[in-house]
């Protein structure tokens, strides 16, 4: 028999990267290694066409002049990430990529940025930037889970009805600052604003995702994904929250 | 407040802090002055007989200060510099209050942070600004590296600020930086021209992928250093300016380098205890601001000789005996800084062992995302023994683990002095221990060598 393989597809890895996002598509990467699966990476950037099939799409964050350009392209690519998110591939969007998977980004002078409708959200640029340690209580597949990063970013998101917030924050802004909501999903799409980067220090959520992906390509047939032993990875988060909760 | 008289009062409080054991001897004084007197950096600085040279860039900045205090002292000038750390307007406010005490002084060569340097040069009007790079540092101070770019260039574009007599000291091989410098006229360009140290390819981290001028993509002929090297746009209108200041051939080790510098085509060869490239680029940057110094003139040569003398800056490749290891100290404060640490420490022949801090303060940065950014892999194939500490240092360890190194290399103490015995036990005696610190990690660890009679105590002061 083949290795059973997931195919991602990382959007824009040249420019939207600057929030450590290498460190998720690693931890994709290992996890699977470690369970015998392969992760196959089709990068795609500016002018490329996003054709064939993906089981798991990502798009990192990215300074603001490089998410102009990228706001561009995508509208060629969006209705390929609308479908693929309809047909049940994963996708996960971290910083400026929930905003860009919204309908919309209104920048501070007005200016509209056009997303690519995924998620049913809608960002503005605010007048202060939300930064800092990032804690909430995501809820996905059933379960609640601490779930720890750190956020820094300017646009304010709301959602519409066709979304759910990830999770509600604990310590930190989430979405907004105002309204206790964090992140946005819908089927197999999570937006969220955690970094830091967001799955190594979260691999209960970095499993659900490649679940996902391995249940997108081989439905009953998927290979399990076995525990691992992750006790490097509960110590960070258990200093992660902590320094969260110090008053600093 | 008369300025004589607000220069007492702070003089007064900065004496008390320390009396009182609260240090902050390098920042005390220049709040209360600024309090007092909020145009005291700029009346000061109009006391400076041949006003001020400023030096600014992510990474090198507190060297390349040094480097430039050197040779404007082997000048006989009386120079005002001001301790590391202390780069803010109020620690520039330190350093003009303390240094001028005895009377005015020369010149004032001081290193701003980059996001102070508009403030900072307003209020000097420097006679030259000397601006290295611009790497991607700390996300949640600065916002974003284009932020800075254009807050710079507003502030070039400023007459009041940068006037016509200022010299500009730029490093060809950074795109952004060429960018501001384009078109002006008082530039002196810098830059590496030996390609035989280029890399096979841009760092991960690399920043300036994008021309400023068109968007289009960067390429690169040879990659020295991020995304510094020979580059140009691949739309054809913008390109690595020729530098009149080129370091023409380098040749590396472990305890410093050989440098031949090039001026106007005539060469200069110097020997430094600088190691690694981006030193580098710290002693051309620091011989190109030489241009910028008064009564240079026929004295380059005894300037070149001050610069190539000046040992490592504090943490910046110090080293200290440590029960018959020798522990090298390369402070870590960005993705750009480390690789560069990591090159240095894979310079030399024999198995590596590392004892890497990662801490999460104000200073350090509170966002530890950046370690994703490190290209810490060259060192897997050599690595023998790895240590972690710090608040973070299991952070760290995520990053190894997910970077596929061999977890039962490594150890993990959070608390700097069982970190250091795990270290030292796992070095062989006799061979060398890279301390990679962030920034108040590495004062902790210098607190616990202090405790342990390695060294003296660390007295930030100018
Ligand atoms: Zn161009």
């Amino acid at each position: 028999m083949t290795t059973p393989t997931v195919r991602l597809c990382h959007l824009y890895p040249d420019l939207m990267n600057i929030y450590a996002d290498r460190g998720n598509i690693a931890v994709f990467q290992h996890r699977l290694a470690w369970r015998g699966v392969r992760l196959e990476v089709t990068e795609v950037s500016l002018g490329d066409a996003l054709t064939g099939e993906h089981d798991l799409y990502y798009l990192g964050g990215g300074q603001d002049r490089d998410q102009d350009l990228v706001a561009d392209d995508l509208q060629t690519k969006a209705a390929h990430l609308r479908s693929a998110a309809d047909d049940g591939a994963a996708q996960l969007y971290v910083c400026g990529g929930i905003q860009l998977a919204g309908h919309s980004y209104v920048a501070a002078n007005g200016d509209r940025l056009p997303g690519t409708g995924v998620l049913d959200l809608e960002t503005t640029a605010g007048t202060s930037r939300l930064i800092g340690d990032l804690v909430i209580d995501a809820e996905l597949e059933g379960e609640s889970h601490r779930v720890v990063g750190y956020e820094n970013h300017v646009g304010r998101t709301a959602l519409g009805t066709g979304c759910r917030p990830l999770g509600t924050v604990v310590h930190g802004y989430g979405n907004d600052g105002a309204s206790g909501a964090e992140g946005a999903c819908r089927d197999r799409v999570i937006g969220t604003y955690l970094h830091g980067p967001l799955l190594p220090k979260n691999p209960w959520l970095a499993d659900i995702v490649l679940r996902w992906a391995l249940d997108h390509r081989y439905g009953d047939e998927a290979p399990a994904l076995e525990p691992l032993d992750d006790h490097y990875e509960s110590a960070a988060r258990t200093v992660a929250e902590k320094r969260a909760t110090l008053n600093r | 407040m008369i300025l004589r008289l607000a220069c007492l009062v702070a003089r007064r409080a900065g004496w008390l802090s320390r009396r009182l054991g609260r240090g902050g001897g390098t920042t005390v004084p220049g709040v209360v002055l600024l309090r007092l007197r909020p145009n005291a950096v700029a009346e000061l600085g109009a006391q400076l007989k041949h006003g001020a040279i400023l030096v600014s860039a992510t990474n090198g900045k507190t060297t390349t200060t040094r480097l430039i205090v050197a040779a404007a002292e082997a000048l006989g000038l009386r120079v005002v510099t001001n301790a590391e750390g202390s780069n803010l307007e109020r620690g520039v406010a330190t350093a003009l209050l303390l240094g001028t005490g005895d009377g005015p002084a020369d010149l004032a060569v001081l290193e701003v942070d980059e996001a102070a340097l508009p403030a900072v040069t307003r209020a000097l009007q420097p006679r030259a600004l000397v601006l290295m790079n611009l790497f991607r540092d700390q996300l949640d101070r600065y916002g974003e590296l284009d932020t800075l770019v254009d807050l710079w260039r507003d502030l070039l574009d400023d007459p009041t600020a940068v006037t016509e007599s200022c010299t500009l000291v730029l490093n060809a091989d950074d795109p952004n930086l060429a960018d501001l410098g384009r078109s002006r006229s008082n530039v002196v360009w810098f830059g590496i021209d030996d390609a035989s140290h280029a890399l096979t390819e841009r760092a991960h981290a690399a920043d300036a992928t994008r021309c400023r001028q068109c968007g289009h993509a960067i390429s690169h002929d040879v990659v020295l250093l991020g995304h510094l090297g020979h580059w140009h746009c691949t739309n054809g209108d913008a390109q690595r300016p020729a530098p009149t200041v080129r370091a023409t051939a380098i040749a590396l080790a472990a305890d410093g380098q050989a440098i031949t510098v090039a001026i106007d085509d005539s060469p200069l060869t110097m020997r430094s205890g600088l190691a690694g490239l981006h030193n580098s680029y710290n002693l051309t940057s620091a011989v190109a601001a030489t241009y910028a110094l008064p009564g240079i003139h026929g004295h380059r040569a005894e300037a070149a000789r001050a610069i190539a003398a000046t040992p490592p800056a504090f943490g910046r490749g110090e080293t200290v005996v440590v029960n018959g290891r020798t522990l090298n100290l390369l402070l870590a404060k960005n993705p750009t800084g480390v690789n560069q640490n990591i090159r240095t420490v894979l310079s030399g022949a024999e198995p590596v062992h590392v004892l890497a801090l990662l801490n999460d303060r104000t200073a350090d940065g509170k966002d530890v995302s950046w370690i994703w950014d490190v290209d810490w892999e060259p060192l897997n194939d050599r690595l023998a023994s790895l240590t972690l500490s710090g608040e973070r240092a299991w952070d760290l360890a995520l990053r190894f683990r997910y970077g596929g190194f061999d977890m039962d290399k490594l150890a993990v103490e959070p608390e700097v002095p069982a970190a250091l015995d795990r270290a030292i036990a796992a070095t062989p005696a006799g061979e060398t221990l890279h301390a990679l610190p962030t920034y108040t990690a590495m004062l902790d660890l210098r607190a616990e060598l202090t405790r342990r009679g390695l060294v003296d105590e660390y007295w930030s002061e100018p």
